[in-house]
């Protein structure tokens, strides 16, 4: 029997060490929350986590494209405020539905923004988004300058409370994304997505379209965001122009934990998936920790920062073995 | 053809005196009044003074290149601004002692961003944006809500007064000139100025013509923070009073002032002469919207869009067919 590599193992499946980690922070928590697997628990956990799946998932596919997007953070944001002020503690179902597919549409505008600035410009991804997303912020302000406003109650409860056959309603988003996602890599926009991010000059020399791939990816992450906005507004029921903004650094830290590599072309989605759950879980040990709330801030950016380092460090100590 | 084409540092102080002449025709604006008008723009530059030392940091990781960027800037301003006060305490001779901490700590702060962006290859956006979150912590566990202390006499003396009663011209400004001839003297006419011009022009060709990329990279990160830590003590010594978010509103100005500078924010070309003029120019921009009384929203939106405009024209990369 062929020896257990551990090298095999993480360059073979990009996703081995967010899995690993998953489990760890699993058990961490269970022994916190002795009933995180009850069918409530495990609901109000998952509803939580869905929003910051749906980031991490479009992020991915920016970052994989060799991009990155630090605006989808402003995207959850203008989507929140649009919801919450348009349509209001009193509206109706239709209003709701009308608007949410206003904000699906601001968001894949956004996004355009962004895919034009970069792939027909030719601007650096880091400063444009960073950019834009003060632009973005700036017009979620601009909306509702004071949180307030929000959703009717019988709307948020829909995706509170939503479980099919006993599971939560995120199971059911997430085996989506995945087969959304497997459909995508089978298909030539796949490859080309692989070939862009892994060396733009070269993909462009065998005739890929690079500037529509590019613009592409910007898209569906403005598209991610807007579903990620939904989601957290019908979570939290209420409207805060802010309150995407400390989501775009974990979205990038779910992918990047998730063992898609911040350079582009290596890793997928259901890394980064699994990525955005383990942050999740993380985010419950802290406050199951009962620790000082003085400290809650510097913990979190603490495990945020080590989580990032992780896969240098494991490159370090694999490169000191050779 | 010949394409007419202005130094950007030139180009940025006619944008602001062009900035400046507009904004003596809004309502509360300066008018006929000439001894307004130089009180006005004495006090701009006051103001731009903060601003400029900041950015001084954000110029030199700008110019080491790689995507170099610092996101911890503004934090590092709070923090360092917080320990000056609290030190200080009112008394003159524990100024030095303040101006020493707020350095080493900063550098410090520095330095950790440049061991995980050196030997941990994580991305300068990711890993200072992640160091500021670690910062604002730090920050909250130190104010524990409110602090006490005291900027000294001397500090208010040196920094918020005139020269003297004679000679209207801030004793900030003065200092901002010395400081500006120092970097003009490390960038131009030292040799860590030509390796960290070399490094940002192409890594590989800088270290084999001998440069030490490894070191050099990890001084510009300790020394943008270590001048981030010099800008708090300055701001602090200015505004008197600190709060949480007293560091923050500069972050994305000092960025868009080097990239207003004309300093190339993928690297290897730029000047502090250029970040000074782009200052002076942000921070017109700000107070004019002050006066215009502009809300954040606005005033959000139009850092963004002055940021986009400015890598639009400056921060054009090669495209594909070339």
């Amino acid at each position: 029997m062929k020896r257990f590599s551990w090298d095999e193992m993480m360059n073979r499946y990009p996703a081995f060490f967010a899995i690993l980690l998953l489990v760890v922070a699993l058990i961490i928590n269970f022994i916190l929350q002795p009933n995180m697997f009850a069918r409530d628990t495990l609901n109000s956990n998952m509803r939580v986590f869905l929003p910051m799946i749906l980031l991490a998932a479009g992020q991915a596919v920016v970052i994989l494209g060799g991009g990155i997007d630090i605006s989808v953070g402003g995207i959850v944001s203008i989507v929140n405020t649009i919801l919450a002020t348009q349509v209001g503690l009193n509206g109706s179902p239709e209003k709701m539905w009308t608007y949410v597919l206003v904000s699906i549409g601001a968001g894949i505008l956004a996004g355009a923004i962004n895919g034009f600035f970069i792939a027909f410009l030719r601007l650096q991804p880091i400063i444009t988004t960073y950019a834009t997303s003060f632009l973005y912020v700036g017009f979620a302000l601009f909306i509702l300058p004071n949180p307030g406003g929000g959703i009717p109650a019988e709307i948020a409860n829909i995706y509170r409370n939503t479980t099919p056959l006993g599971l939560p309603l995120a199971f059911y988003v997430i085996a989506v994304i995945l087969l959304i996602w497997m459909y995508i890599r089978s298909t030539r926009f796949g490859n080309y997505l692989y070939a862009v991010g892994g060396n733009a000059e070269a993909a462009y020399e065998t005739a890929v379209p690079v500037t529509w791939v590019i613009f592409t990816t910007y898209v569906a992450s403005g598209f991610m965001a807007a579903l990620a906005g939904v989601a957290i507004t019908m979570l939290s029921g209420s409207g805060n122009a802010e309150i995407g903004v400390p989501m775009t650094l974990t979205s990038i830290t779910a992918v990047v934990i998730g063992g898609t590599a911040l350079s582009g072309g290596v890793g997928g989605v259901a890394g980064p998936v699994v990525g955005a759950i383990t942050l999740g879980i993380i985010q419950n040990i802290i406050s199951f920790s009962r620790i000082d709330t003085w400290w809650e801030t510097f913990v979190k950016a603490t495990i945020i920062v080590v989580a990032l380092a992780a896969p240098g460090i494991i490159n370090l100590l694999r490169r000191k073995k050779v | 053809m010949r394409r007419i084409s202005i130094s950007p540092p030139v180009a940025a102080i006619l944008l602001a005196i062009v900035l400046f002449l507009l904004s003596g025709f809004l309502p509360n604006g300066f008018g006929n009044d000439i001894n307004v008008a130089i009180a006005q723009a004495t006090n701009i530059v006051r103001l731009a003074v903060f601003l400029g030392v900041i950015a001084a940091g954000q110029t030199l990781v700008i110019i080491s290149g790689f995507e170099g960027i610092d996101l911890s800037a503004g934090s590092v301003v709070t923090l360092t601004a917080i320990l000056t006060y609290v030190t200080v305490k009112g008394e003159d001779d524990k100024v030095l002692l303040a101006l020493l901490i707020s350095l080493a700590v900063g550098a410090l702060i520095g330095f950790i961003n440049g061991l995980g962006i050196t030997f941990l290859k994580i991305s300068p956006f990711v890993m200072t944006l992640g160091m500021s979150g670690v910062v604002t912590g730090l920050i909250i566990i130190i104010n524990h809500g409110n602090v006490s202390g005291k900027v000294a006499p001397i500090m208010t003396r040196l920094i918020a007064r005139p020269l003297s009663p004679d000679i209207p011209i801030p004793n900030a400004i003065i200092i901002w000139i010395i400081f500006g001839f120092m970097m003009w003297l490390l960038l131009e006419r030292s040799t860590f100025g030509k390796h960290l011009f070399a490094i940002g022009v192409n890594r590989v060709t800088a270290k084999l013509s001998g440069v030490n990329v490894t070191v050099t990279n990890l001084a510009v990160y300790s020394l943008a923070g270590a001048l981030a830590g010099f800008g708090g003590f300055l701001v602090v010594g200015n505004t008197g009073v600190v709060f949480i978010a007293l560091g923050q509103p500069f972050l994305f100005p000092s960025i868009a002032a080097v990239a207003v500078g004309g300093t190339l924010l993928s690297g290897g070309k730029g000047s502090y002469w250029g970040t000074m003029a782009g200052a002076i120019v942000l921070t017109l921009i700000t107070s004019l919207l002050t006066t215009m009384q502009m809300p954040d929203s606005v005033r959000r939106m139009v850092l963004g869009a002055t940021l986009l405009v400015m890598i639009s024209i400056y921060g054009r990369q090669r495209g594909f067919r070339q």
